[in-house]
């Protein structure tokens, strides 16, 4: 008789034992393997008479069984319980990654870059093309050209650097982007290419002390039309649609009489302030409205300038601050931070 | 400029409340800037005598003042110190406000209750003074008591603070704001009465004729012609001029009301005389000079050029040099000088009169001169002299040269004395009223709107454009013809001022009233490629960790040598910091100056790049046709941080040139020592294939660094990178990887080491090129994983250890093949660059 009881009982015990994985495998082969009780009972079967051997071999047969379940149950609550080991041991903190110093992160564009470039993109979704000039100018695409002859009490208006090239007070650093509408125009009549949809964006440089407010050299952006029955009303629409689609749309714009001498009639434009989205507050001394730029139909002048059949085409001409849209969407309390290259300035764009 | 609502309405019965004519005027173009209540929140504020003034024990900023603004004595604390018993200082009682929106409250200050407050000028907005109390002088009825308004004969009124365009000199007085406020409110503008005639004497230059007017009175003094003369040599400096002659003047004070209009206007009073002249500029825009005829020393004026190096001293005690051309553009030294009769210079036409014939106390005839002067002249003067005074501006802007008669009526209405009758009027060539022909049909096409002539001349009409419909013309529009007012010189004549009168006509109408509509074209909004390619540049710059900036262009003589560039640069003429006067050259300055910033701040990781132009001077063989700089647009690298070297700016120059597409092989670093501002030994060219030079790449000079950078800690070096960005996206100069794609294989790849020995001077790049000439095209990529020097390998000589991949498109390699391949390699290298296997 073979007691199967007592070696079911025996391979629990050695399974019980194992405390890891290769200890269970090493147990198993034990207990299940070929030199185990369970195998010499198996083969012990045929010296048994054939009532007992049909009984033992199938307790034999069902014990083998139940302790292969038991092992493979075993063996998945040990490597549970090692995996959880292993995973314990693995823990991170990742907030640790948050805090730390941080090294070498990404860099980060100048926000005036970052401004510029979204009133490009802006501008380019309306249909425009994108022109750019050079920074150094001579008086006739500076100032005579836009209807501002030598001596012409508007000069006033714009402080100029002068280089020291040629002639005197010939040659200055640009005092805003129209210079390039000159060219644009120039080489659109030359080549026959008219109508023209640019806006130019840009470096320029007036000779004022820099202050809160105000930096000596600044970026502009400037838009140009010149096209078949373009009128005040398509400036103001477009500025209308412009200042929906940059600053919000709830974002609106006004017009009010100024003066330039490059357009005729001259609007300087206001728009919605965005701090207090027209509520009123101490940035738009409570009128709802912030000044942005000017504007204008192109002045008769500068389109007979530069040789543009007035018959044909009209067109509008608008700018204002690049530097200006950052301080006030970012509310850069002073200006004078844009070119002080201070890491933690720049990087918080 | 600053306009008081009582003066205004001496125009215009301007009854709306003054936020609504303040909006008006905005949209008019006429901005306000501010709105000043004269006189609001003093309506409580009285006079008080102090009695008494005591010390209060452990305080010593404040003290116990007894005053009786009468009611009895009543106790104040107060901090001021400017005034003594007896003295009358202005009270402001518990419970009144002041135009600060200060609440005054009883409040206990070491144990002494204060019953209201002692104000200073500021307190009350009356000046800037917060220096102490506003002490009020004594005059008649300045009691205790009596309301500080009455006292100080205050009248409440209201200041709009406008700012006027410089297209506007019409607009740069009380009638000309009255003007266009009147126009647009619709109310009746009635202006000054016209100045009365006075027949005009002809003047000759040589013989002022006796005026052939009869006396008025008994007692009428002797006619203008017999006591001045006037003599114009230079009419097209002058093309106007009229003097008038006043007797029997007094120069004391100005009547009250007309000194305190000045004063709300923002001039101070001096004399009736003085006074009179300056009323008159700001009520009507024409500016006008007092002399005093008996410190003349010829009775009379002569106009003229002055000669070259003439002086005369102005008002302001400067001894002013005229007739010298300056440097602006087309500044001949034209100026024009006033003279008297006896030739001696008494002022500077249009900007400033001279001491010597300055009214004084003692002056009791008084020479007026009223004149037209040409406006690009005074604005050449005025800015060559640097003097820039109120008559100046206006002139410079240009003012009606026939409003000048009422303006002289004015005066004389206004300065007292006794008026010679007559005036001595001498003209050149005057401007002339422009007519113009307006077609409807232009304004339309201009503003988007259809307006019908007589809305047109209902809009424009009341500010002076007289305009008269004429008939239907053969082309189908109506047209108006419109004559322009002389004291609007912004019009011009046509055709460019029919724009002109189409803005009046809008300004008129509204702004806010056109419509807006939203233009379309066909043709697509896009960046050029230059743009696109400049944007990703940036973009891979900051991928790999590196911040712009946006670093000055005005540099200094010791910036420049300092970057290793003391040769010609373009200056600027009129720098605004002296000592910075030129245009950089290289970002090198800028970019270093910026690392310092933050060095000295001590932030880690400075990596700094910047896009931005550099100017060079004009260009000399050839000739350039004007003599412009040459600009080139740079991008720059300064890699300062922690580790940062020579290599770090390699590694970025080929993660940038690999995100721009640019072709390894068209391109190669030559070591070169004399890169300005460069690390002589760590440092080379980036050259084309062509020898262009686009860029450089390596380390800024241990020296430079040290100048730009003191605070750069020991060992640490500055990366840096340049490059000419016109140069760099320029497909002709440096060619560009094919758009089409090469394909890949799908069979495995075998990989062969070599370490190839090879003289110290032969770059890695060029050994790696001799791998790739002799690889084939079985060669998929050769990289450097080792060098070593010392051991077997030689003095002079380097180690360098390749891993060269071989792969075929379309088969697995045999062993034999790529035997082949590397012993052909090993061949070419031997041939190319004298390398041999280690």
């Amino acid at each position: 008789m073979i007691d199967v009881g007592r070696i079911e009982h025996e391979a629990l015990a050695e399974l019980d034992a194992a405390s890891s994985l290769g200890e269970l495998e090493a147990a198993e082969q034990e207990v299940l393997g070929k030199r185990s009780g369970l195998a010499l009972a198996h083969r012990s079967l045929g010296s048994l008479d054939p009532e007992q051997r049909r009984v033992s071999g199938r307790e034999l047969h069902e014990a083998r069984l139940r302790l292969e379940q038991a092992f493979a149950e075993a063996r998945r609550r040990l490597a549970a319980a090692e995996r959880a080991q292993l995973l314990a041991e693995d823990t991170l903190d990742l907030s640790e990654g948050l805090v730390a110093d941080p090294g070498l992160r990404r860099g980060h564009l100048h926000v005036v870059t970052q401004t510029r470039r979204a009133l490009e993109d802006t501008f380019v979704g309306m249909g425009f093309s994108v022109a750019e000039g050079s920074e150094a100018e001579t008086d006739w695409y500076n100032f005579e050209a836009l209807n501002i002859p030598p001596a012409h009490p508007a000069r006033g208006m714009f402080d100029t650097f002068y280089l020291e090239l040629g002639e005197p007070e010939t040659i200055m650093l640009r005092t805003h982007t129209s210079p390039v509408q000159i060219h644009l125009l120039e080489d659109a009549v030359a080549a026959g290419t008219l109508p023209v949809h640019a806006v130019i964006p840009g470096r320029c440089y007036r000779r004022d002390t820099p202050d809160a407010r105000h930096l000596a050299v600044f970026h502009q952006i400037e838009g140009l039309v010149v096209d078949r029955g373009i009128t005040f009303a398509d400036l103001a629409g477009t500025i209308e649609t412009f200042t929906g689609a940059y600053f919000g749309a709830d974002i609106h714009s006004r017009f009010r009489p100024a003066y330039f001498p490059f357009t005729e009639p001259s609007a300087e434009f206001e728009i919605t302030c965005t701090l207090c989205r027209g509520e009123g507050c101490r940035t738009c001394s409570g009128t709802g409205w912030i000044e942005l730029g000017g504007c204008g139909m192109v002045d008769p002048a500068v389109l007979d300038a530069v040789g543009v059949d007035r018959s044909t085409w009209s067109g509008f001409a608008f700018g204002f601050g690049i530097d200006r849209c950052a301080q006030m969407r970012h509310g850069i309390a002073d200006m004078r931070a844009l070119v002080e290259n201070d890491l933690r300035f720049l990087r918080q764009f | 400029m600053r306009a008081p609502l009582s003066w205004l309405k001496d125009f215009a019965p301007f009854d709306a409340p003054p936020a609504v004519l303040a909006e008006t005027l905005d949209d008019l173009g006429l901005v306000v800037e501010g709105v000043e209540h004269i006189g609001e929140g003093l309506e409580g504020v009285v006079v008080a005598r102090v009695d008494g003034i005591a010390a209060i024990a452990g305080a010593d900023r404040i003290r116990k003042v007894t005053v009786d603004a009468g009611m009895g004595p009543q106790e104040i604390v107060c901090g001021a110190t400017n005034f003594a018993v007896g003295d009358l200082v202005p009270l402001a009682p518990v419970g009144t406000t002041l135009p600060g929106g200060l609440t005054i409250g009883r409040r206990t200050m070491r144990g002494v209750t204060s019953d209201g407050m002692l104000c200073s000028g500021r307190e009350l907005g009356l000046t800037d003074d917060h220096a102490g109390l506003l002490v009020i002088g004594p005059g008649e009825g300045i009691v205790p008591g009596v309301q500080l308004t009455e006292a100080l004969g205050i009248v409440p009124d209201i200041v709009f603070d406008v700012t006027v365009e410089g297209n506007r000199p019409d607009a740069w007085c009380i009638a000309g704001v009255a003007r266009d406020l009147a126009a647009r409110l619709r109310l009746p503008y009635t202006g000054l009465p016209p100045a009365p005639p006075v027949p005009p004497v002809p003047s000759v230059p040589t013989a002022p004729p006796v005026p052939p007017l009869p006396t008025m009175s008994p007692v009428a003094p002797a006619p203008v012609g017999s006591l001045a003369s006037l003599v114009v040599d230079d009419r097209d400096l002058c093309p106007r001029m009229t003097v008038r002659v006043l007797v029997d003047v007094d120069t004391g004070p100005s009547p009250t009301w007309l000194a305190r209009r000045l004063v709300m206007a923002g001039m101070r009073p001096i004399n009736r005389i003085v006074d009179a002249s300056n009323y008159v500029m700001l009520e009507l825009g024409q500016p006008t000079h007092p002399y005093d005829l008996d410190r003349l020393a010829g009775t009379g004026l002569v106009v003229r050029r002055a000669r070259p190096a003439e002086t005369v001293q102005t008002l302001d005690g400067v001894v002013r040099t005229l007739g010298t051309p300056g440097r602006s553009l087309g500044d001949r030294g034209e100026d024009c000088l006033i003279c008297d009769a006896a030739g001696t210079p008494v002022g500077i036409g249009g900007i400033m009169g001279g001491t010597s014939s300055e009214i004084t106390d003692a002056t009791t005839r008084v020479l007026l001169e009223a004149a037209y002067f040409t406006p690009m002249a005074i604005a050449r003067t005025s800015k060559r002299l640097g003097l820039r005074t109120e008559a100046s501006i206006r002139f410079e802007r240009g003012c009606d040269p026939w409003g000048i008669d009422r303006a002289a009526e004015r005066f004389c209405e206004l300065a007292g004395g006794t008026a010679a009758p007559g005036v001595l009027d001498v003209r050149g060539k005057v401007p002339d009223p422009i007519r113009l022909r307006l077609p409807l049909a232009r304004v339309s096409s201009v503003l988007g709107i259809e307006l019908a002539g007589d809305e047109v001349a209902s809009l424009i009409g009341p500010i002076g454009f007289a305009c008269n419909l004429e008939p239907r013309e053969d082309d189908g529009g109506d047209t108006l013809v419109v004559t322009v007012p002389t004291n609007r010189p912004d019009v011009r004549p046509s055709p460019h001022g029919i724009e002109d009168v189409i803005e009046e006509v809008a300004r008129t109408y509204g702004y806010s009233k056109l419509p807006r509509r939203q233009p379309s074209w066909p043709a697509p909004g896009r960046l050029t490629d230059r743009q696109r390619e400049r944007r990703l540049v940036a973009d891979v710059l900051c991928g790999m960790g590196i911040d712009e900036a946006w670093t000055p262009a005005f540099v200094s003589s010791a910036d420049l040598s300092h970057a290793g560039l003391s040769g010609p640069a373009v200056r600027v003429a009129n720098p605004l910091v002296s000592d910075e006067p030129f245009l950089r050259r290289t970002l090198l300055a800028g970019l270093c100056r910026a690392v310092a910033y933050n060095v000295d701040r001590r932030q880690e990781h400075v990596r700094l790049f910047e896009l931005g132009t550099v100017f060079g001077t004009p260009r000399e063989h050839p000739p350039q046709a004007s003599e412009l700089p040459i600009e080139r647009e740079l991008v720059s690298v300064a890699l300062a941080g922690t580790g940062d070297d020579a290599r770090s700016a390699v590694d970025v120059w080929c993660g940038l040139a690999g995100a721009l597409g640019l072709d390894r092989r068209s391109m190669t670093l030559e070591a070169d020592r004399t890169i300005p501002g460069l690390h002589p030994t760590r440092s080379a060219r980036v050259v084309t294939s062509s020898g262009e030079v686009v860029g450089a790449v390596g380390e800024v000079d241990p020296e430079v660094a040290r100048a730009f950078v003191p605070g750069l800690a020991n060992g640490r070096r500055i990366g840096w990178l340049e490059a000419d960005l016109g140069l760099l996206l320029d497909s002709s100069v440096v060619s560009r990887r094919p758009d089409l794609v090469l394909p890949v294989s799908r069979y495995p790849s075998a990989d062969v080491d070599l370490a190839l020995v090879v003289d110290e001077e032969t770059p890695a790049g060029r050994v790696a090129e001799a791998i790739e000439d002799s690889g084939g095209e079985l060669l998929e990529s050769v990289h450097l994983f080792d060098v070593y020097r010392g051991g077997s390998v030689g003095q002079g000589r380097k180690s360098l250890a390749f891993r060269l991949r071989f792969c075929a498109l379309d088969r697995t390699l045999t062993d034999e093949e790529v035997a082949a391949c590397r012993s052909r390699v090993l061949e070419g290298v031997a041939a190319s660059v004298n390398a041999v296997l280690r």
